[in-house]
């Protein structure tokens, strides 16, 4: 292409829209980021009621399904669902403009300032989507369970965790999580902006404070039922 | 005097955009410890001259730093090892004698390899003309301190005015994004009242240019930052990002034909 041409491709492309602009799709993969964020801390928090007993955690869950007349967890599951939608649309399109900047890599490639948890974003996403799959066919629809009562979610976590391939693939996927989120909590702010000297640590902080606390709690599930804590 | 070096090149040579590369070796030998790396290439270059074998073509123009023109990434980091150095300000004394050192272009779609390690960064260019710049008629100069800037402001708009257009980011970015390179552009005026006219016009036709040169996109890995020659902060994107964000929510379309007024 010419250079002429490009100017010209570049002059009609400028009237192009929010979603298909680089920074737009940004926006859109930290909006959905936070939404995703938000649910697995609330989730985590929700779940610690698996060392209160059978009646916390199962009361719990019918609490979940019942509230706004049973419409509230619908509502949950439509925004999760476009969510983690708008969030694969656009890691996936982001993820094929940057392979497509750099056709031609280097041969001595140095990473001097980028993390592991920040290059392996791609793959820590991809195992997360594949657990999240399994996670709802293990947990909350039952195909991947061994004895699943829908009446009894507690035994259903019980039981399900005492399966260590289960058990297993769920830490892998927690650890997963610990490496997305690190970089993701940090990298949502950058993103939207909220970069300033004076938070420069705080918001570090924050994304490693958050990270270790929701997959510390998270692991400690599948620990706490193999050691026989949760019985 | 310090010891002389002898260091082998691997270099990446390339007759002309179509063609396909391939990496040579080269000996440099009795190289002084006080040359620059382009001195270094100068002096390998003679000897290929002497030798009637085609000589490596490199960019470099002021060779103080401060030009933007030279370029290359050395063994995996552009302008090699030091950080805020420019190629032409690296000197050989950073390296150690028996060194491989391997000498690749920058990388990206948007930089197409014009000669070996030379490469055409008008992209750049392009991006400046979609917006890096304020509309203003130029006339008599108006008094000193006729605008009042804040001194925090200045000293931010000249942080990023500080960028040399080189190209590093795009280089060291695994992404091969610019958007280290537009953000400085778009602050170093946006932080001053000359640039707020067009100021959230400027962001959008900077990124949409941007976009249309096929560069990639940011995923906060912060490679370009440590390689920027001139220490432009990533704190620049943050800003480029809200004044994006804003942008796209306040905009109005041009009005054919002009307002009613």
């Amino acid at each position: 292409m010419s250079v002429a041409e490009q100017s010209i491709a570049g002059a009609e492309a400028r009237g192009h829209g929010f979603l298909a602009s680089s920074v737009g799709r940004k926006i859109v993969m930290a909006a959905s980021g936070i939404v995703l964020f938000g649910f697995v801390t609330v989730h985590m928090i929700g779940n610690t009621q698996a060392y209160m007993g059978a009646e916390a955690f199962n009361g719990y869950a019918k609490f979940l399904h019942s509230m706004l007349h049973g419409g509230g967890i619908w509502i949950f599951r439509a925004v999760l669902l476009l969510a983690t939608g708008l969030h694969v649309w656009s890691a996936t399109t982001l993820t094929l403009d940057n392979l497509a900047a750099r056709p031609v890599g280097y041969r001595a490639q140095q990473n001097v300032a980028s993390t592991w948890a920040s290059r392996t974003m791609r793959w820590s996403g991809v195992i997360l989507a594949a657990f999240i799959v399994f996670h709802l066919m293990h947990l909350t629809t039952g195909q991947a369970h061994p004895a699943f009562d829908h009446a009894n979610p507690y035994a259903n976590f019980v039981s399900g965790f005492k399966v260590p391939a289960a058990a297993a693939f769920y830490i892998v996927a927690q650890l997963c999580l610990g490496l997305h989120m690190w970089h993701g909590v940090w990298s949502f702010t950058q993103t939207l902006g909220l970069s300033h000297p004076r938070y420069e640590s705080l918001r570090r902080n924050f994304a490693t404070g958050l990270t270790l606390l929701v997959v510390g709690v998270n692991i400690s599930y599948p620990v706490a039922v193999i050691t026989g804590f949760i019985h | 005097m310090s010891k002389h070096l002898n260091l082998t090149l691997h270099v990446w040579r390339q007759k002309n955009t179509n063609c396909d590369g391939k990496f040579v070796e080269y000996p440099a030998e009795n190289v002084s410890p006080d040359m620059s790396f382009l001195e270094m290439l100068d002096v390998v270059n003679e000897g290929l001259i002497r030798k009637g074998e085609d000589p490596i073509t490199f960019d470099h123009d002021c060779r103080e730093g401060i030009c933007g023109t030279c370029s290359m990434v050395i063994n995996g980091r552009p302008h090699g090892p030091k950080e805020r150095t420019t190629t032409c300000q690296l000197h050989m004394r950073s390296f150690q004698d028996g060194e491989s050192i391997t000498l690749e272009p920058w990388r990206a779609e948007a930089f197409p390899v014009l000669r070996d390690l030379m490469v055409d960064r008008t992209a750049f260019d392009r991006i400046i003309a979609a917006g890096g710049f304020i509309s203003v008629p130029t006339g008599s100069p108006q008094d000193a301190n006729a605008l009042p800037i804040p001194k925090v402001n200045a000293e931010l708009a000249m942080d990023a005015a500080a960028c040399i257009g080189c190209g590093a980011c795009v280089a060291a970015c695994p992404n091969a994004s610019a958007m280290l390179f537009v953000s400085a552009k778009i602050n170093h005026l946006g932080q001053l009242p000359q640039g707020q006219p067009e100021r959230y016009s400027r962001v959008r036709d900077m990124i949409a240019q941007m976009d249309a040169e096929e560069f990639g996109t940011c995923t906060n890995h912060g490679e370009c930052e440590i390689a920027c020659p001139k220490g432009i902060k990533m704190e620049n994107i943050a800003r480029m990002n809200r004044d994006f964000l804003k942008a796209s929510i306040t905009y109005r379309p041009a009005v054919v034909g002009g307002g009613a007024g």
